[in-house]
Parts: C-alpha cells; structure tokens; sequence
C-alpha cells in the first residue's frame, strides 16, 4: 500500500440485480493529487465506480480505501469528499452563498471563517459578486462554476465529478474544462472525473481508465491511451480510426502479416494484441498517419479510389475505398503544398508498420 | 380602420410599415386583423365558462353577501311610518302622526300580506315584534282615528319606546345588525352597540374554534401526509402505484360512508374501544368518548382532507432530484441534517399548496362535524346550515358565510404575503 | 334585485326541472310531505283511493318538509312555484301565512262537512287562515323498562328529572320547544301556566337552570328515527320522541318500551298552499283528503290522531298489526289527561331568541 495512492479500489464488484455485474472486479489506485478521468459509453459502470466511491453504493464485493482506510462502512457524510454532480444539484431555496456555506455549517465552522472561505471559493471561480443570487438566476455555466466552488470550499482532498459539464453547450463546455484542470493544477486536490466525452477527458487528464462492460479496457495518460491503444474499444473509443479485420498470417517479433478479409491485400502491422497466427484480428490506423503519394519504401502502400472530399478548413477529409474498404477515412493537412486529388481519381495511399496496430478481432 | 390610409407610406428612413401584402394591405394591419381573429376565437372558446363562473359563482357569492346588509322588508312594508319617524327625536314615544303611518301601513300591509316579512325581520332583532305587528295586522281593519289611542288599545307595547327606537333603527334600506349579530354584539335599547348577553354569545368562540380545529386538522394532515407522500415519491412505480390507488381510495367512496365508517370506529360501543378494552388497556367502564365531540370531529376530518395534502406534496416531491439529498450528505450533512435543511425547505410550495387547502376545505366542512361532532365538535359551517335550512334567518347566515369568505381571502392574501403564491404547487 | 330575481329564478327552474321530470301526460299534483312511513301513510289513506277516483291524477311525494318555509319562501320569491301543496307544522305554516307565501284557505267554501253536518271550523281541532290540520301528534317521554330492573317506572315528567330514583342518560331533542316547557313543569309550573311563565326574562332562565340539571346527562337527537334506537340500545333509559316512532318500535318491533303520556307535548301538522296554487283541483284534493273518512283512515298506518272531532269514533284497527289504535292515539281521552299543547304563536315570536340562546347554551 503506498501512501501515494489516495484511493485503492481491490478487487471490487458490484450488482444491483444479483444477476449481472455492473463492476467487474475492479483494481484501481488514485494517485495524489492526479486528475484520473473514468470515460466509457453509458453502461459501461463508470457511474457506479463513482458512487461507490462516493458512498451511494456500496460495493457487493472487495474493499475501497480512501487515504489507507477502508472506507465500505463508512456513510457518505462522514467521507470528507467533495462532488460536484451532474445537474449541480444547487440547493435552490438557498443563495450562491449559503449554498456554499452549506457544508462549513455541517462542520460546525466560525461564521468569520467561513464567510472567508466562502469568498475565497467564489473569488476562485471569478464570481465574487453573485452571493447572493439564487441558484436559478444564474446561467448554466455560472452555476457550473459555483457546483465545483461548493465541492471545494471544505477543502477536500478529493473531489469527484460526475459529468459536470454535460449540460452545457460546446463553448462553454471547452471553456469549462480548462477552468476546472487550472483549478485542479492550483489547488493540488484529486479528482476523479467521470466522462463520456473523450476530447474533454483527453484535454483535461492526468490519466484516463476507459470503461466498458464493467471492465478497464485501458489505463494510461491520454497521449498514450490515443497513440498506443491496447485494444480495438479503446482504439474505436478515443479519437477517429481505420479499421480493417483480416487474419494475422505470420508474426515476426515487432512485425505481422495480416491478410484482410474481401480480397483487401496483406497490411504489415505492430502485432500488439493478437491471438497468434491464423487467429482473426483488427487493425487499427489513424486517419491523419496515413499519407497519400508516400514516399517509395513505405511499409504498406495501396491504390485508392476518392470516394468523397470534406473539405473542413485545417484539414480536408477524404474518405477512399482501398483494401475492399469503402469507410476509410484519410485526413489531409491544409498545409502549403498538400495533395490535390479529386473526386473519382485512383492515388496511392501508404501507411507505417508502427502506425498500424493489430487489436484484438 | 385608420390605419388603411398610411399604405402608402414611403418614409425615408424605409420604415416597416410601407411594407404590404400581395393584396395592397399594409402588413401591420393584416397581421392585427389575424391577431384580432385569434382573439376573438380564443375568447369564444372561454366564454362558456366566464359566462358559467359568471352566472354560477360570482353571483351567487353577491347576492348572498349583499343580503347579509340588506334590509329592504322595513322601508318596503312600511314606507309611511319610516317616512314620518326620519324627523323624529327618538327621545319620547312619537305622536299621533306616527300611529297614523303605522296604521296605514300595517292596513295595507295586511291588505297585500308585505307586513308578515317586516314583521319577520323585526323578530330577530326583538323577540315579541312579530305578534306585536301580526296581532294589530289581524285588526288591522278595526283601526280608526285617532289611531295611537286606536293601536294603543290592541296592544299596549305600542306605547313602548324602545319598539319604536328599533324600527326606526332598522328603516334604512339596508342594515349592520346581521354582522353585529354574527359577532356576538347587538344594539342596546339606546341604539349604541353592545355585546350581546353572555348566555347568547356563540358565534366568535365558534369562528375561534373553526380557525384552531382547521389549524390543528391541517397540522395533523400534514404531519400523517408528509411520510407518504415521502413513500409516495421515492417507491418503485410498481409499489408507488399500489399506495397512491390507497390514497385515493377514500375519494371515491361517498363522504357519507367514509363518516359513519369512523362512528363504528370510534364510538363507545364500537371497534376502537372494544379493542382496547380486550386487550386491557382500558376498563369496560371506562370506554372512551372519541366521537360526538371534538375528538370525532378532528379524527374523521383528518382522514377525509387526507388526500388534500397528500397530492400537492407528492407532485412537489415527485419533482425534487434525489441528487439534493446526496449532495448535502456529500457535503457532510447526516442524513437528518440533510433531510430537514434541503429537503423540507424545498417541498415548502406542495406544504403550502397542501396546508391551504385543507385549512380551506377544514373551515367550510359541516356534514362531518354535523354528523359526528356533536356539540363541542360543530363549526361555524354548522351554524351556517342550521340558519339557511332551520331558522331560516338567511341575513344572518349570509354575513357569517360573508365573513368567512373575507377570512378565507384575508389568510390567502397573507399566504401571498409571506409564502408567494406562484410559490404554491398543486400538481 | 335584479341580480337577485335571476339567481333565484335559476334556482327554481332547476328544481322545477327536477321534480316535474315524473310524470309528462297526466295532471300532477305535487305533495311535499315528511318521507317514510308518514308519506306511506298519506300514500294509503289519501293519495292512492284520490287517484282511483281521478285516474287522469298523477300524484308526486317530494320528502321536503324538514325544509318546507324555506322551499316555499325560495320559490315564491323566484316567482316560479312547483309545490302544489306542502305538509307543515302549525307554527311555520303561520309565519308563511304572515309573509305572504301561502293562501288563506276558507275551511268552510273549501273542506268537506262531518257526516252529522257540523261545519269544518267547528270539527276542525284548530284551524288557521292559510292552514287545515290533518293530525295530531305528541312529543313525549318514554323509556325503555329494561332500563329499570326494579320495576319502579318513571311516569310523570318530575320523575324525567329524578336520576336518583331513575338513573341513566336521557335522550332529548337538539331543539328548545318541548324542553323548555316540560323543565318548567318539572320546576313545578303548572301546565296551563308554562307560557305565562315563559313570557319572563326569570321564568327562560329558570326553564334553562333546570334543563340545566339535565345537560351532563343528555343525548341530544336530531332526527326523529334516533330515540327508539338509542332507547333499544340502552344508550339512554328515558328518551323524548314522536308518539308514532315509540308506537313503531314498542307494537311493530315489540320493543319494552313505555310512553308517559303525562305532560305529552302536542302539535298540529297539516296542509298549506303555496301562494298561486289554490287550483279547482287542489281544492278538490284537500276537500277529499281531510274529511271525516279519510283522516280517521290515517290512523290505520301510523299512530297520529286525526285533527277532527268526527274521525275520532270511526279510528279503526292497524292495517298490518291489527291491534286497536284509540289506546295509542294521543288524543285518546285517557291520554290527553295532562297534555302541554305546543304555543305556536308564542314560538313563533320566540323561536328564534330561544333557539340562538339555546344553541349558544349547548355550545359552552
């Protein structure tokens, strides 16, 4: 046990029915003062991992700790976590203020104390004024904000969030996610963040878990969880990407042969999570590292056929139909001297080895 | 239609209105004229029940609390003797000339049979005016100048002040005495206004004990109905739809049956007593009063406005998100703590719409207390009743219902005052 | 008044509609009456041979008297009359006759001779100018003989006011008339004095001291079928009642019930007209429904006595039960030994003074 982590999740379960699991033994270590993000489709249970942590659930099976301590037994209020939730959950007979308030009260604070803090958590979230206010006049990002401030004012040493910023719109939202990953940066605290938005989790982690049916498909800071997935959810989940399934042939160390299925051709691909030879499996490419006219010696080059041009200002994407594939998506920088191609032309197109991941089929 | 005339408008600054329709007609205009036309649909749809609130309700109400001032029997029957006692002092029995009106009035009266109503209405006021009246009206055509020796001799009361002090008191066409009446106070014999006797007071203790018995009804019903509309709101739907088929049950059983199932109840020979007395807790001697008197009252009236407040809370909390409560015990709160500072105070629009209600209902109800309050358990609704359908005394029941009405808007404007009534939800 | 006249019109079209949804073709005579087992009674003895006689007669029971003055001031007032004729008591039936909203009824031009020849306004028990009696009936106390194991029976009104001698509640009417007389003659008034008595500020306050004695241990009832059954009960061992319900339950139900006929407080119940309706026809109705014949008829289904000297002889059995009925008419001479007769036109004067002081009286 490291005192580094403040939260351990080991080997937990949860069911509500008896029947199914929602969680499906979870091992998961928050590190201090680290932005963990939980992203995964709705279902995938990382809701409930939240709940269990915040106390609303509790787990059918294992053992959670919260600075060491196992926490199963002990009641929401007496857990000392912050959260901010989906809706804000505002208390709306009270004023910005006594909302903020609220939880300094609980704890028996001093009237002076506590106006302080409570100045200080708006200040914090540049809404010094609005006091006084009512939850219900203040627009959806203001409330945003004075959600987060409350879940901060007691200085937890972890705060959770529950898909805060689902309800706003994609301005603010983007706007919101560097306030709250500046606010996490300042004050140091731990957040676990749940998500399933994964630009907002790639913009604001430290590391992300990616859930899905109750299992952490991956954890790894996002450059990596974008760059290296390890499987074909993850691949499919984080950002645009190629697939094509074929049939690994030969595998030799760092390299494999996949022969695609509907006569596609044989890709040479990094072997990263395959079965073994004559085992189905998916490739996983990024649209942006596929190059059209590749330099000679590339690892894999196609002929192409321009199937549709979207041209979207920094970059022109442009799905082709190569390797019995009609879906495949290449994007093509609007930088000075890119490719000119037109609709219905036949161009070459090439990707890496390393580019090109062999997943799990 | 003025506006016809500016179509031509062609201003400078390119005003709106030169704009037209396909037909030449200046848009502004076409459009008020489609307005117009919606108008006056959407008000067609609603007048049947203006014209039915209208008709139905609010004159009604006006015509009953205009009765509670109105006293047109007097001036009506008598106008001769009301003319001639404008002028006078009210200090000494008045003269001949007075005797002479009332004895042509009371000969007419009797004549076009006017005089039994004034002769009615002088009754509540004095005990003795209508045989006083009735007795001359019956010899009515033996009077014969000079007519105050004349009535003097039918009857000797004639020759009292204080009657005539009265029907001059009550010759204007309209009159206080039923609101003096309904608050406990009467005119002296002098004409100044004075609490009635004490053995003759009731009417203020009663309004006194509507207002505690609704209060004290509408706690007990807010407190019984807070936990279930609590359940109501925060079961399963499955369960949830069981329990509130339980809530409505009793409204779709008749309000008599519901009333005399609490007399088998309550009574001394009946279910609760019976129990308790098998099971020890009391003696059979000692049978418990629980009905025919406030007990009973409050029990049944209780049960019956139930629902009353059971169903505005239930829609409030229905719309309160469980997420509150986790949010305040997130924020440290322990659930009570979380439960009494975030909860209730945001149910307060359904307690208030609920509260209102039944207090409402409570202070207008009579067949229950009628029925199971016997006497310490009736309401000033009873009184109202007892003085439509028995002693027929339709001025004096219409100022209590008059005063209650201003009562029960008084404490609506206060509700407004404090609570807000867009505060206020019902479902 | 105009706002007035509308409203009420609209009230009194809506009951007309009502009530004169029965019957389409043939004439209908609208009588409102009591309910139960009096309306049966006047079913039998006048109604059904009335419209043997007139087939072209359809005859409608409307159970409206408990609310009679005020049904016929509603409807006079509205100008649209749908009584034809209405069974009261004497005392409203002369406060409607005062203001106007019923018709003088001539007894002689109208009603039937006794078969000797006297004249109605000498037959009658007591006529009134717009009001013919039909029966005489008594309010009165009995109690219930299982009540007194000892076999020693209350039989005076003193002895009502005896809990020593006979314990147990007492049932009373919620109404001052009839209590404030008997609590006088229980105060030792003599009966012909009550009313003089009466008359006095002392001689209201003496009455309510000594109804007073009574108050802790009073029932109060309300509608006329609760006596009997709060005597049968044993919630109270002497009750006040109508001579007809005790008659019921004592004969029909053979409850131990025993009257005490002393101090019965009698009342006359009968007919008027309200104003606009003294039709050849209803005249004819009221010629044939209170002669001789039919008021001694009456008797047979109910045990009131009939308001004319002349049916007193020709009072036969019970229709069902077929005991003799003079013993139980409350105008049977032995009976009638020391009756309070009901002063109608001292409660009309005081009716409501002493129901106001006697409701706030019951209140505190």
């Amino acid at each position: 046990m490291s005192q580094d982590n403040i939260v351990e999740f080991n080997h937990v379960q949860k069911s509500y029915d008896g029947e199914t699991l929602v969680v499906k033994d979870l091992n998961l270590h928050v590190a201090r003062g680290e932005f963990l993000t939980l992203l995964g489709p709705s279902g995938s249970g990382k809701t409930t991992v939240l709940m269990m942590l915040a106390g609303f659930e509790v787990p059918t099976h294992g053992e959670i700790l919260l600075n060491g301590t196992p926490i199963n037994a002990v009641p929401p209020h007496k857990r000392g976590i912050g959260m901010v939730f989906q809706n804000y959950a505002l208390f709306p007979h009270m004023t910005v203020a006594e909302n903020l308030r609220f939880p300094l009260d609980v704890r028996k604070i001093s009237r002076a104390d506590a106006e302080k803090k409570v100045q200080r958590a708006l200040d914090m979230v540049r809404l010094g004024q609005f006091g006084n206010r009512r939850p219900g006049q203040l627009s959806g990002g203001q409330q945003q904000r004075v959600a987060v401030a409350r879940a901060l004012v007691f200085d937890p040493d972890l705060v959770l969030m529950d898909e805060p910023l689902g309800a706003l719109d994609k301005n603010l939202r983007e706007e919101m996610q560097l306030e709250i990953k500046h606010i996490h940066e300042q004050l140091g605290v731990s957040v676990v963040y749940v998500t399933h938005d994964q630009s907002e989790a790639l913009t604001m982690s430290n590391r992300i878990a990616v859930f899905d049916d109750g299992v952490i498909q991956q954890l790894a800071a996002p450059d990596m969880l974008y760059e290296e997935p390890d499987n074909a959810f993850v691949a499919y989940f984080i950002g645009e990407n190629n697939r094509l399934h074929g049939i690994v042939k030969q595998v030799n160390g760092k390299s494999c042969e996949v022969e695609l299925e509907n006569n596609g051709g044989t890709v040479k691909a990094l072997p990263v999570n395959v079965a073994g030879e004559g085992q189905r499996t998916t490739l996983s490419l990024r649209p942006e590292r596929v190059e059209v006219n590749p330099t000679n010696g590339i690892d894999n080059s196609f002929d192409a056929r321009v199937e549709e041009l979207i041209y979207l200002g920094d970059h022109i994407r442009t799905r082709v139909r190569v390797c019995g594939n009609d879906e495949f998506v290449i994007k093509i920088p609007n930088a000075h001297g890119h490719a000119r191609i037109n609709r219905g032309d036949t161009v070459k197109v090439g990707w890496a080895l390393q580019d090109c991941r062999a997943l799990d089929a | 239609m003025a506006q016809a005339d500016i179509t031509q408008d062609t201003g400078a600054d390119g005003r709106l209105d030169k704009l037209t329709t396909a037909d030449g007609t200046p848009l502004k205009v076409s459009i008020r004229r489609a307005m117009r036309r919606n108008k006056l649909i959407a008000f067609g749809l609603t007048a049947p029940l203006l014209f039915f609130i209208v008709f139905s309700f609010l004159m009604p109400i006006f015509d009953m609390a205009s009765r509670s001032v109105e006293n047109h029997q007097i001036p009506e029957a008598m106008p001769r003797t009301v003319a001639v006692l404008e002028g006078w002092n009210g200090q000494e029995v008045p003269g001949e000339a007075a005797f002479e009106a009332l004895a042509l009035d009371i000969q007419e009266g009797q004549r076009t049979r006017t005089i039994g109503r004034a002769a009615t209405r002088l009754n509540y006021q004095e005990a003795g005016m209508r045989s006083l009246i009735m007795g001359s009206a019956r010899r009515a055509d033996q009077l014969e100048p000079p007519y105050k020796q004349a009535l003097l001799e039918v009857d000797d009361d004639w020759g009292d002040l204080d009657v005539w002090r009265l029907i001059k008191r009550e010759s204007g066409y309209y009159t206080a005495s039923y609101y003096l009446n309904a608050i406990d106070l009467t005119y002296s014999d002098t004409g100044e206004i004075v609490a009635q006797p004490e053995y003759r007071q009731i009417y203020v203790m009663l309004f006194v004990r509507t207002l505690w018995m609704s209060a004290l009804i509408t706690g007990l019903a807010l407190l019984l109905g807070f936990p279930v509309a609590h359940l109501l709101a925060t079961l399963p739907a499955r369960h949830a739809n069981l329990l509130m088929i339980l809530v409505l049950l009793p409204f779709w059983t008749s309000l008599l049956v519901r009333t005399t199932t609490w007399i088998v109840v309550l009574q001394t020979e009946g279910v609760l007593n019976d129990m308790m007395v098998w099971l020890g807790v009391i003696s059979d001697d000692g049978r418990l009063q629980m009905i025919y008197n406030q007990i009973g009252t409050i029990v049944a009236m209780t049960q019956i406005l139930l629902p009353f407040m059971i169903l505005p809370l239930y829609s409030v909390m229905k719309g309160i998100s469980p997420s509150y409560m986790r949010a305040a015990k997130s924020l440290g709160a322990r659930p009570p703590v979380a439960f009494w500072r975030v909860y209730v105070p945001q149910t307060i629009p359904g307690m208030g719409a609920g509260g209102i209600l039944v207090f409402i209902l409570a202070i207008g109800y009579y067949i229950t207390p009628a029925l199971v309050g016997g006497q310490s358990g009736q309401l000033i609704s009873n009184y109202i009743a007892y003085h439509m359908q028995q002693s027929l005394n339709w001025g004096l029941a219409a100022a209590i219902g008059t005063i209650l009405l201003a009562g029960v808007l008084l404490l609506y404007a206060t509700y407004n005052r404090i609570v807000g009534i867009d505060n206020m939800k019902l479902g | 008044m105009k706002l007035r006249k509308a409203t009420l019109l609209a009230a009194g079209s809506a009951l007309a509609l009502g009530v004169s949804a029965g019957a389409a073709s043939a004439e209908t005579l609208t009588i409102v009456s009591w309910g139960g087992a009096y309306t049966m009674s006047q079913q039998k003895a006048y109604h059904e041979p009335y419209m043997e006689m007139n087939p072209d007669v359809n005859i409608v029971n409307v159970d409206k008297s408990a609310n009679g003055l005020a049904g016929i001031r509603a409807q006079v007032q509205a100008g649209n009359v749908t009584w034809d004729i209405v069974d009261m008591l004497e005392g409203p039936a002369m406060t409607a006759c005062a203001e106007g909203i019923v018709e003088p009824l001539p007894a002689d031009e109208i009603l039937a001779e006794a078969p000797d020849g006297t004249p109605p306004s000498e037959d009658f028990v007591q006529l009134r100018e717009c009001f013919v009696p039909s029966i005489v009936y008594a309010t009165l106390f009995a109690y219930n003989k299982e009540a007194f194991p000892s076999g020693d029976y209350p039989s005076t009104v003193q002895d009502v006011w005896n809990m020593d001698a006979y314990p147990g509640k007492r049932g009373l009417q919620k109404i001052p008339a009839g209590n404030m007389e008997w609590a006088l003659v229980a105060d030792g008034v003599p009966m012909d004095e009550v009313y003089e008595v009466l008359d006095t500020d002392e001689g209201v306050a003496r009455a309510f001291a000594k109804l007073g004695e009574l108050k802790d241990e009073a029932v109060w009832w309300s509608e006329g079928a609760q006596p009997p059954q709060l005597l049968a009960d044993q919630e109270v061992s002497i009750a006040t009642g109508y001579n007809g319900r005790f008659f019921n339950a004592q004969v029909m139900e053979d409850q131990p019930f025993e009257l005490i006929w002393h101090g019965q407080y009698f009342e006359l119940d009968g007919w008027v007209v309200p104003k606009g309706k003294l039709t050849d026809r209803v005249k004819d109705y009221l010629n044939f429904a209170t002669d001789t014949q039919r008021l001694a008829d009456q008797a047979k289904y109910i045990s009131y006595g009939p308001a004319r000297a002349s049916s007193a002889e020709l009072v036969s059995t019970h229709a069902e039960a077929g005991i003799d009925m003079k013993p139980h008419m409350p105008t049977s001479p032995e009976n009638f030994q020391n009756p309070i007769p009901k002063n109608a036109e001292w409660w009309a004067d005081n009716g409501d003074a002493m129901a106001a002081r006697f409701n706030a009286w019951l209140a505190r």
